[in-house]
């Protein structure tokens, strides 16, 4: 016991919790990161944005990771708390939308994905494709995605009541390989050869940007966001080392090789 | 001594049963609480009230209307019994950006003002956002909510419980969704489990049975995402194909797999029943000179027939409640169905999907708690069935 003492002294011991989405990525990071600082422990939790940002207004986290940025309501519970809080954006994460590959669309608007996923376009002929049904495939509600792809494809409206709801991005990439008129969003990282992956258009048609590590990188692929850790002023001295490791190059590239979208080369 | 033991041996048994039965009902009543709690609240999260311009004569906003509204479907105030005004969504995040953070405030003490400023300077809006922020004398007009009613929440056919600012909350289309999977589920696994179990005792060599017996009770042992996994890359195409349907996630897709799920229990009980018809039944049937195959249909069937029953309900009971197969392989679209080869979202599938986020002890939380009373009821309304049947055995 007295031995291990001096150990526990001088390492770091905070918790992370929040967004699944950042899950992995935060895990990969904490894994590496307690490799090289023996003695260190993280912990990473997931639960989603909300509950990260929630633990830290009420103690019981140290950083919280989440997928969108702090709303209002929060900042002024943090104020209320009396707790001053950073912002750190530590990466960028990309969806992209898919179809079946024998589907012979290969761009949209996001005026027609609009449309397609709250049901107002219900068939490819609709959007330059053959005349076929379109069978739209989304994430549960509960996903922190379901809710990126609703607030910046969708302009905040709802989804059909026809859509489908599948429990994993696994199953939707499984769906819409098999499924000939179906359509559906996964993370960049999730993106493979059995589905298509659509070209994307955010001024109206006159440019058509299709998802890469490449485009997401350069801004010009439209349907990305901003990974971010919050973490209290007041615990900056035990969390630093380890959000400025996960900025450094070796960070970043734990992040590529995640799947996720790294800050720069 | 021995007596004491004896005592200690009994305060055991009966402890345990006891904490048994507690517990039991310790989770009935604490379902039925969190669930009831439904109908004392508005679509509206608490805490949380819809704001609009003072001078807008509309009155009252149903969910729908609110979340049209929200959709962009209604855009002028004159769809809903206001003026001709476009309506103005905004949000306390819209608010806030107008101003610099120098008028919000160091420690965004001004913001209710602002929020208040912005309703009045605006007369199409409508605003969502915590009650905290309205001070004394607020004079922005809030729009009053009404409560969510048993025959809206029961019949309502939308469910939509993440939809800001009011969710809607119709589980019609999961009660039926639950009931066409579990109907057709009873109506795949009935004839294909009591076949089985009729050759594996009447008609099987031992050698036979031997083989079989172990298999099928080996499906019981796979684990339900693997049965969901195996539906959703197998059975899913197959129905698409076989169908034509420009879907193959449909309440088909799951009463297979729970048919096959409910089959080792169905098979198993059944076949018990069979077995426990007495060998002098038999061997006077056999005497009589029926056929093997009439003693089976005029004796043994008849002697086990609530035994046969009872390993039916139990069978299905279990895959009534099934969650992850289910979730994987029948699209969970939100409709009411018509047939069977429709996407259905069912009662387990939409708890295990959902619970984790919704907000603790807020209106969707309590809304899936009151699913999870209607899949009590479903699921006890078959465990009295068994009763009924087994008592009338006697």
């Amino acid at each position: 016991m007295t031995l291990l003492m001096p150990v526990m002294m001088t390492a770091q011991t905070f918790k992370i919790k929040g967004s699944d989405t950042v899950l992995p990525l935060s895990q990969a990071e904490a894994e590496s990161y307690m490799k090289k600082n023996q003695g260190s422990a993280i912990t990473v939790t997931g639960g989603g944005s909300g509950v990260g940002l929630s633990a830290i207004i009420s103690g019981t986290t140290d950083i919280a990771q989440a997928s969108r940025k702090m709303k209002m309501d929060e900042k002024v519970k943090m104020q209320e708390a009396g707790k001053a809080f950073k912002e750190v954006i530590i990466a960028y994460d990309a969806l992209a939308v898919v179809v079946n590959q024998a589907n012979p669309v290969s761009q949209l608007t996001r005026e027609q994905l609009e449309g397609i996923f709250t049901g107002k376009i219900t068939n490819w002929k609709e959007v330059g494709g053959e005349d076929m049904k379109i069978v739209t495939y989304s994430r549960e509600t509960s996903s922190g995605t379901y809710e990126f792809f609703k607030e910046h494809v969708l302009n905040k409206k709802n989804f059909a009541t026809t859509a489908l709801l599948m429990p994993a991005t696994g199953a939707i990439i499984q769906s819409v390989s098999q499924t000939k008129g179906a359509i559906g969003y996964v993370g960049l990282a999730y993106l493979e050869s059995k589905v298509k992956a659509l070209k994307v258009s955010y001024d109206g048609g006159k440019n058509y940007i299709l998802p890469s590590v490449e485009n997401a990188m350069n801004k010009s692929y439209p349907i990305t966001r901003p990974l971010y850790y919050y973490y209290l002023i007041a615990s900056e001295k035990s969390v630093l080392p380890f959000v400025n490791y996960i900025l450094s190059a070796e960070g970043q590239k734990i992040v590529q090789d995640q799947g996720y979208v790294p800050l720069k080369k | 001594m021995k007596k004491f033991l004896e005592k200690i041996t009994r305060g055991i048994l009966f402890t345990s049963s006891m904490v048994t039965s507690l517990t039991v009902l310790l989770v009935v009543f604490f379902l039925f609480r969190e669930g009831i709690g439904i109908f004392n609240r508005n679509a509206v999260e608490e805490h949380h009230v819809i704001a609009v311009n003072p001078e807008n004569p509309v009155r009252e906003l149903t969910s729908q209307q609110i979340m049209n509204i929200f959709n962009q479907d209604i855009t002028s105030w004159k769809e809903v019994g206001g003026t001709d005004t476009p309506i103005l969504l905004a949000s306390v995040d819209d608010v806030a950006n107008q101003y610099t953070e120098e008028q919000l405030g160091a420690e965004f003490e001004h913001l209710p003002e602002l929020i208040e400023q912005y309703i009045l300077e605006n007369p199409g809006i409508i605003i969502y956002f915590t009650d905290n922020y309205i001070k004394e004398g607020f004079r922005g007009k809030l729009v009053p909510l009404h409560k969510i009613g048993f025959a809206e929440f029961i019949f309502g056919k939308e469910w939509f419980p993440t939809a800001q600012p009011a969710g809607r909350y119709g589980v019609w289309p999961l009660i039926m969704g639950t009931l066409w999977v579990s109907i057709g589920a009873i109506l795949l696994a009935l004839p294909i489990g009591l076949i089985t179990a009729i050759y594996m005792s009447e008609v099987a060599k031992p050698r036979i049975r031997n083989l079989f017996k172990p298999i099928i009770e080996l499906l019981s042992g796979i684990p339900s995402v693997v049965y969901g996994f195996f539906g959703l890359v197998v059975v899913v195409p197959l129905i698409q194909k076989a169908f034509q349907l420009d879907v193959g996630e449909t309440a088909l897709a799951g009463s297979i797999i729970l048919a096959v799920m409910a089959l080792p229990t169905i098979i198993t009980i059944a076949e018990d029943a069979l077995r426990t018809t007495p060998r002098a039944l038999k061997e006077a049937s056999l005497a009589l000179g029926a056929s093997h195959w009439q003693t089976i249909v005029r004796v043994v069937i008849p002697y086990a027939k609530s035994g046969i029953i009872a390993a039916v309900i139990l069978g299905i009971g279990r895959a009534v409640g099934e969650t992850m197969a289910v979730l994987m392989v029948t699209g969970n679209a939100s409709v009411v169905p018509h047939t069977l080869l429709e996407p259905v979202r069912t009662i387990p599938a939409t708890i295990a999907a959902e619970l984790g986020e919704a907000p603790f002890g807020g209106t969707h939380f309590k809304a899936l708690f009151a699913l999870g009373i209607i899949l009590f009821i479903i699921t006890f309304g078959f465990n009295l069935a068994v009763e009924a049947v087994k008592s009338r055995k006697k």
